[in-house]
C-alpha cells in the first residue's frame, strides 16, 4: 500500500469579481515508503500549490480543495484544522524554497527545532535540546550547540536550509515534502543539500516529494517524476525511462531547451514557443497546444485523457513524441 | 599594470591588443560598512571586487560566472560606471572611462548597454513601451523625426520578436520572458557596441530561457555586438560565451576558452562548480563524481588571506595557500588559473583531502568582532 | 515554526494570475476604486462637501453674518433663537441664521483644508525631492530639520506658529497648519525616493545615458508620489481638523462674520452644556468630511499598492 495517495486534487481559487482559478486539476501520484517522487513544472504549473494542499496548508477562504490525499489510509482533507496541525511536523514534513522567511527571524534556531520535539513528542527541554543539537549535527551543520543560540539571520542560506530540513525531520516523518528547496541556494550548496537529503533519504527510510523546476535536480534524485502542465500531470514515468525518452511534447521540449554541460556546444537551442500565457483552458483541449509543435487538430478540439502507456508510465497527450530507436538519439 | 599608460588615456593598456574592447585592469570595489547613529563611522569594508583584470575582445561573448557574492554583478556596474571603483581603470575602445565624467560619461553610455536580471524590476512600471525605448533615443539626440523614429521603432521591435501592437501597451501586461525582450531592445535602441547582461535568462522560466538565449545569439551576430555576460549558471554561460572567467570571492580564479574551461578545468573551485551542476540525464548523474565543498563562502567583508578558495580548498597545501595571494597565470595556452599548484593538481601530484568546515559568520563582519545581538541576551538570561 | 505568509502570497498572486491586465498603473487603480465600496461612500462624501461648498452662496437661505434674530437672543437667560420656519438649525448667540453659517463654513473649511494641505505638499515635495535625488549631506541636513520638527506634537507646533503672528487670520491658521503637514511629506517622499534611487529602472535609465534631471522627475519623482498623494488625502482630513482646533483655541480669524466650522465650535464652548446642538452640527460636519477624506484615502493606498496588484 502506498504511503500517499493522491487522487484527483482539484484546488480552484475563487476571489469575489473573478473568475475562478483552477491551479490544480485531478492530480493524482502515489508515494511508496521510502520513495523519491518528483513533481517537476514551471511557474504556475500547479506543482507548489499540490503540496501546500497536501500540508492542509491553503486558506479555507479563496481555495477550494477537492480530491483525495490518503496518507496510512487517512484522508488529509478530511481531517480539522486541529488534527492536521498535529500532523504535520510529525508525520509530514515540509521544507519551503526560502529558508529565510520559512523560519521565525525573532526565535533562535535551537527553540524552533526543539519546540517540534517538545509539541510533538512530548520531550521534556533539556532532553529535546540534545536531541536538536545531534539533528543540527546530522544535517551536516558544524558546531551545533552553538548554531542553537543563534537566530537565522545569522546563518549563512546553506546552513538555515539544513537548520529547515532538521526541524522538518525533528520528529522522524514518513513522507518530507520539499518544495524547491534548492533554489534560492547557489549550486555548490545546492550540491550539498542534494546530497543530505539523498543520504537522509536513504538513511532514515523518508519518503520525499520533491517539487523542483529544475530537471537536472530530478534526474539525480527522483525514482518517480510527474511532469505537471497547466495544473495537470501530463507525463509519469521513471526518471531513466522519463529521460531517456520522453514522450510528452512539453517533457520532450524543456530537455531540449536547456543548455547542457556535457553536450558538444556549437548548437542552437531548441526553445518552447510562447509562454505559459499562451495556454488554453483544459476543457477546451489540450492546454500546452498553442505551444506545441506536434498540435493536431484534435488537440484543440478533445481534452486528452490520461492513458497507462506500459512500463509504469503514464500520458496525457493526442500525439506524443515517439521513443528513439536506440539509446544514442535520446534527447 | 605599467604606471606608463596612466599618463595616455589613449593607449590601451597592457595586455590589450587591437581588438580589444573592453579592458579591465587592476579592478577594485570596496563598499564601506557604516555603523553609527548620527554620525556614520566606517567599520570596515566589503571588498566585493578585489583586484580583476579582464580584457573583452570586439565581437565575442565574455561570460563571468561565480556564485552569489563573487562581486560578478559588482563588476559589471563597475565596468559601466554605474558602480565607481575604488581602484583600477576601465578602458573602453581606447578611452579610460574614469577620465570620464558628467556629460562626457553620459554620452558614452550610448556604446555600453546593460540588459538586467529582473525584467520587471528595471522596466519603469508607468512607462509604455514606446516611451521606454524613446527615452534613450532621445538621450543621445538619435530621435530624427517622428516617422523616423517609428520606423526604428518598429525594427527594434521585429528584432527582438514583439509585436508592433507592443508599444501602445504598459510592462506589466507582458510576460516575463517579453519583458526580456523590451528591456533588450531597450538596450539595442542606442545602437550600442557592448552590452552587459547581468543574469539574463535566470528571472525566466526554463523553457523561456532558451528563446532569450537564442535572441541575444541572433541579435549577436546581426548588429555585430560584443556581451559581457554575467551569470551563475554555468551551463547557460558556457552555451553562449567564446571566453568564460571564473570568480570567487572578488577576484578571477580561472579564465579560459568555454571549450577549455569546461574540458579541463584547472582551478579548485572551477572543477567543484562545474561538478555540483545537476545535469538532466540520470546515466550522468549516477555515475559522477561530485566534488562536495564543505562551508559556505566567506564574508567578503573579511576575505581569507592568501588564496581566498583555501578555507574550503580539497586540495589546499601547507604552504603558500593561505599566505600568497596567488596571481593568475597562464598555464595552457590561453588559459589562465590564480593557484599555486595547479600544474601539480593538472599531474595528479596532489590528491585531494577532507575538508573541515570552517563556520562562516553570516553577520559578523570579523569574526573577532563580539556579536551585539540578541544571541548575547539569550546567552545571558539563560546561565 | 513554519511561517507560511510568503506561501500565501504566492497564493493570492496565482489566484490574482487569472485577471486580465489594466493598461496603465492608474487606470488599473481606478478600476479597482471603482468597484470599492468604502472608496466610493467616502468619494461621495466628499463629492457632497465640495458641491455644497461651491454653491453655498446660493443655497444659504440668509445673511450668515446679518444678526437678524437678535430680538430673540436673551443673553441674561442664555437663551438662543429656536428652530423655527425659515431657521432649520435656530440661530447662534448673535442671532445670525445657523443654518446659512453651517454652510458658508463649509467653504472656509474646505479652503483651509486643501490650501494648506497644497502648501504643505509644495514644501514637502521639494524638501523630499532635494533629499531623496541628491543625497550626501544634503540628505542629512533636510532630514535632521524634519525630524526636529516631527518631534514637536503637530498641534503644539500650528499653535506656536499661529502665536508667533501678531494678528492671527485665516491665512495665518493656512500657513501654521501647512508648516506641520512639511515634514511629514518630505520624510514620506524622501524614503520612496530612495527606495527608487536604487531600483533596478533607475539603473537601467543611468546605464542608457538618461540626464540626471531626466531620471529625477521622469523617473523617480512619478513613482515615488503613489503613497504621497494617499497621505495627502489623509492630511487633507487632519488639516481641517487641525484648522478647527485652533480657531477653537482663538488662533483662527478674528472677524466672525466669515464663519468656520472650527471657530463656530470654538464660539458656543460657554453655552455648550445648555446648547449642545451648536457643537453637535459644525463638530458632527467636520468628523463626516474627515471621515470622507480617510476612507478614500485608505482605499487609494491600497489600490495605489503595487502589491496588491500584482
Amino acid at each position: 500500500m502506498p504511503l500517499l495517495e493522491v487522487r484527483d486534487l482539484t484546488v480552484v481559487f475563487e476571489r469575489k469579481g473573478e473568475k475562478p482559478f483552477t491551479a490544480v486539476d485531478h492530480v493524482s501520484f502515489d508515494v511508496e515508503p521510502g520513495q523519491t517522487v518528483g513533481l517537476v513544472g514551471e511557474s504556475g504549473c500547479g506543482k507548489s500549490v499540490t503540496s501546500l494542499a497536501i500540508m492542509g496548508l491553503l486558506p479555507r477562504r479563496g481555495a477550494r480543495v477537492s480530491g483525495s490525499v490518503q496518507y496510512e489510509g487517512v484522508n488529509l482533507l478530511s481531517l480539522s484544522d486541529r488534527e492536521m496541525r498535529d500532523r504535520r511536523g510529525r508525520d509530514l514534513g515540509m521544507v519551503f524554497q526560502d529558508p529565510l522567511s520559512s523560519l521565525n527571524p525573532v526565535i533562535p534556531i535551537g527553540v524552533q527545532v526543539t519546540e517540534v520535539l517538545e509539541r510533538h513528542q512530548g520531550m521534556p527541554r533539556k532532553k529535546a535540546m540534545l536531541e536538536a543539537a545531534e539533528l543540527l549535527d546530522k544535517v551536516g551543520i558544524p558546531d551545533p550547540t552553538r548554531r542553537l543560540t543563534e537566530y537565522p539571520h545569522q546563518l549563512s542560506g546553506g546552513m538555515r536550509q539544513r537548520a529547515l530540513i532538521a526541524i522538518a525531520l525533528a520528529c522522524r516523518p514518513r513522507l518530507l515534502i520539499a518544495d524547491e528547496p534548492t533554489t534560492a541556494l547557489d549550486v555548490t550548496i545546492q550540491a550539498q543539500i542534494l546530497a543530505l537529503l539523498k543520504e537522509l533519504v536513504r538513511d532514515l527510510g523518508t519518503a520525499l516529494v520533491m517539487i523542483t523546476h529544475d530537471l537536472g535536480v530530478v534526474a539525480g534524485l527522483c525514482d518517480e517524476v510527474n511532469v505537471l502542465y497547466g495544473g495537470r500531470v501530463v507525463e509519469k514515468a521513471h526518471r531513466h525511462d522519463l529521460f531517456a525518452a520522453p514522450r510528452h511534447p512539453y517533457t520532450h521540449g524543456l530537455l531540449a531547451s536547456i543548455p547542457r554541460l556535457d553536450a558538444p556546444r556549437g548548437e542552437k537551442l531548441n526553445p518552447i514557443r510562447g509562454s505559459v500565457a499562451d495556454n488554453i483552458p483544459w476543457a477546451e483541449g489540450c492546454a500546452f497546444a498553442p505551444r506545441c509543435p506536434n498540435k493536431l487538430d484534435v488537440c484543440v478540439q478533445v481534452t486528452p485523457e490520461q492513458e497507462d502507456i506500459g512500463a509504469g508510465r503514464l500520458l496525457r497527450c493526442h500525439n506524443p513524441v515517439q521513443p528513439p530507436v536506440s539509446e544514442e538519439v535520446s534527447v | 599594470m605599467s604606471t606608463a599608460v596612466n599618463h595616455e588615456p589613449e593607449t590601451p593598456g597592457s595586455g590589450a591588443t587591437n581588438d580589444t574592447l573592453v579592458s579591465v585592469e587592476g579592478i577594485k570595489v570596496h563598499f564601506p560598512i557604516k555603523r553609527g547613529v548620527i554620525l556614520d563611522r566606517t567599520v570596515g569594508h566589503v571588498y566585493a571586487v578585489d583586484g580583476v583584470d579582464l580584457a573583452v575582445r570586439r565581437g565575442e561573448t565574455y561570460g563571468l560566472v561565480g556564485e552569489s557574492g563573487c562581486g560578478k554583478s559588482t563588476l559589471g556596474r563597475a565596468v559601466l560606471r554605474l558602480s565607481e571603483p575604488t581602484a583600477g581603470r576601465v578602458v573602453f575602445d581606447g578611452t579610460d572611462l574614469s577620465s570620464l565624467k558628467g556629460e562626457g560619461l553620459r554620452r558614452m553610455r550610448r556604446r555600453m548597454q546593460m540588459v538586467f536580471q529582473d525584467p520587471m524590476s528595471s522596466l519603469d512600471p508607468r512607462q509604455s513601451v514606446e516611451s521606454i525605448l524613446v527615452e534613450g533615443l532621445r538621450a543621445h539626440d538619435l530621435d530624427k523625426g517622428r516617422e523616423e523614429t517609428g520606423k526604428r521603432l518598429r525594427s527594434l521591435l521585429s528584432a527582438v520578436g514583439l509585436p508592433n501592437t507592443s508599444l501602445r501597451k504598459y510592462p506589466h501586461e507582458f510576460s516575463g520572458g517579453q519583458r526580456q525582450r523590451i528591456g533588450i531592445a531597450r538596450a539595442l535602441a542606442v545602437e550600442p557596441d557592448l552590452i552587459i547582461a547581468d543574469e539574463p535568462v535566470s528571472a525566466l522560466d526554463v523553457s523561456v530561457q532558451a528563446q532569450v538565449v537564442n535572441l541575444l545569439e541572433d541579435l549577436q551576430e546581426e548588429f555585430g555586438l560584443t556581451y559581457l555576460v554575467i551569470a551563475h549558471d554555468l551551463a547557460v554561460v558556457r552555451h553562449i560565451s567564446d571566453r568564460v572567467g571564473v570568480m570567487y570571492l572578488g577576484g578571477l580564479v580561472e579564465e579560459a576558452t568555454s571549450d577549455d574551461l569546461y574540458a579541463e578545468p584547472l582551478h579548485p573551485y572551477t572543477k567543484a562548480l562545474l561538478s555540483a551542476i545537476p545535469v538532466p540525464d540520470p546515466l550522468v548523474e549516477d555515475r559522477r563524481e561530485r566534488i562536495l565543498l564543505t562551508g559556505d563562502l566567506p564574508s567578503p567583508a573579511n576575505p581569507p588571506k592568501g588564496c581566498r578558495f583555501h578555507t574550503r580548498c580539497p586540495w589546499k597545501q601547507e604552504t603558500r595557500c593561505d599566505t600568497e595571494r596567488p596571481e593568475m597565470r597562464e598555464v595552457l595556452p590561453g588559459h589562465k588559473v590564480a593557484c599555486h599548484w595547479a600544474e601539480d593538481i593538472r599531474a595528479n601530484r596532489i590528491q585531494p583531502h577532507a575538508v573541515e568546515a570552517v563556520l562562516v559568520e553570516e553577520d559578523g563582519i570579523s569574526p573577532d568582532v563580539p556579536l551585539v545581538g540578541p544571541a548575547s541576551v539569550t546567552e545571558a538570561m539563560n546561565p | 515554526m513554519v511561517t507560511p505568509t510568503r506561501k500565501k502570497d504566492r497564493i493570492d498572486k496565482l489566484a490574482e494570475a487569472g485577471s486580465d491586465a489594466g493598461v496603465s498603473l492608474a487606470a488599473s487603480a481606478w478600476r479597482t476604486l471603482r468597484r470599492s465600496p468604502v472608496f466610493l461612500t467616502g468619494a461621495v462624501i466628499i463629492g457632497l462637501f465640495v458641491l455644497v461648498s461651491l454653491l453655498s452662496p446660493w443655497l444659504a437661505p440668509h445673511d450668515p453674518s446679518d444678526p437678524m434674530l437678535i430680538d430673540q437672543v436673551i443673553k441674561a437667560r442664555n437663551q438662543i433663537p429656536a428652530v423655527q420656519d425659515g431657521h432649520p438649525l435656530g440661530g447662534d448667540l448673535q442671532g445670525r441664521d445657523f443654518f446659512s453659517r453651517l454652510l458658508i463654513g463649509s467653504q472656509q473649511t474646505l479652503i483651509v483644508g486643501v490650501l494648506a494641505t497644497l502648501i504643505g505638499l509644495a514644501g514637502g515635495l521639494t524638501l523630499g525631492t532635494l533629499a531623496g535625488a541628491l543625497g550626501g549631506w544634503v540628505d542629512s541636513v533636510v532630514m535632521r530639520l524634519v525630524d526636529v520638527m516631527l518631534s514637536l506634537p503637530s498641534l503644539l507646533l500650528a499653535f506656536s506658529i499661529s502665536a508667533m503672528f501678531a494678528r492671527p487670520n485665516q491665512y495665518t491658521v493656512i500657513v501654521a497648519v501647512a508648516v506641520v503637514q512639511i515634514p511629514v511629506f518630505a520624510r514620506l517622499l524622501r524614503g520612496s525616493m530612495l527606495a527608487q534611487r536604487s531600483s533596478d529602472h533607475v539603473l537601467a535609465a543611468t546605464a542608457l545615458g538618461v540626464k540626471p534631471g531626466a531620471i529625477v522627475f521622469r523617473h523617480m519623482l512619478p513613482n515615488s508620489l503613489g503613497p504621497v498623494i494617499v497621505q495627502s488625502t489623509l492630511v487633507l482630513a487632519t488639516a481641517i481638523i487641525d484648522a478647527a482646533a485652533l480657531s477653537f483655541l482663538g488662533l483662527g480669524n478674528p472677524d466672525d462674520r466669515i464663519p468656520e466650522w472650527g471657530q463656530m465650535l470654538g464660539d458656543v464652548q460657554n453655552v455648550f452644556d445648555t446648547h449642545p446642538q451648536l457643537a453637535f452640527w459644525p463638530a458632527g460636519c467636520i468628523i463626516v468630511v474627515a471621515l470622507g477624506f480617510t476612507l478614500m484615502g485608505e482605499t487609494l493606498r491600497e489600490a495605489l499598492d503595487p502589491k496588491s496588484r500584482r
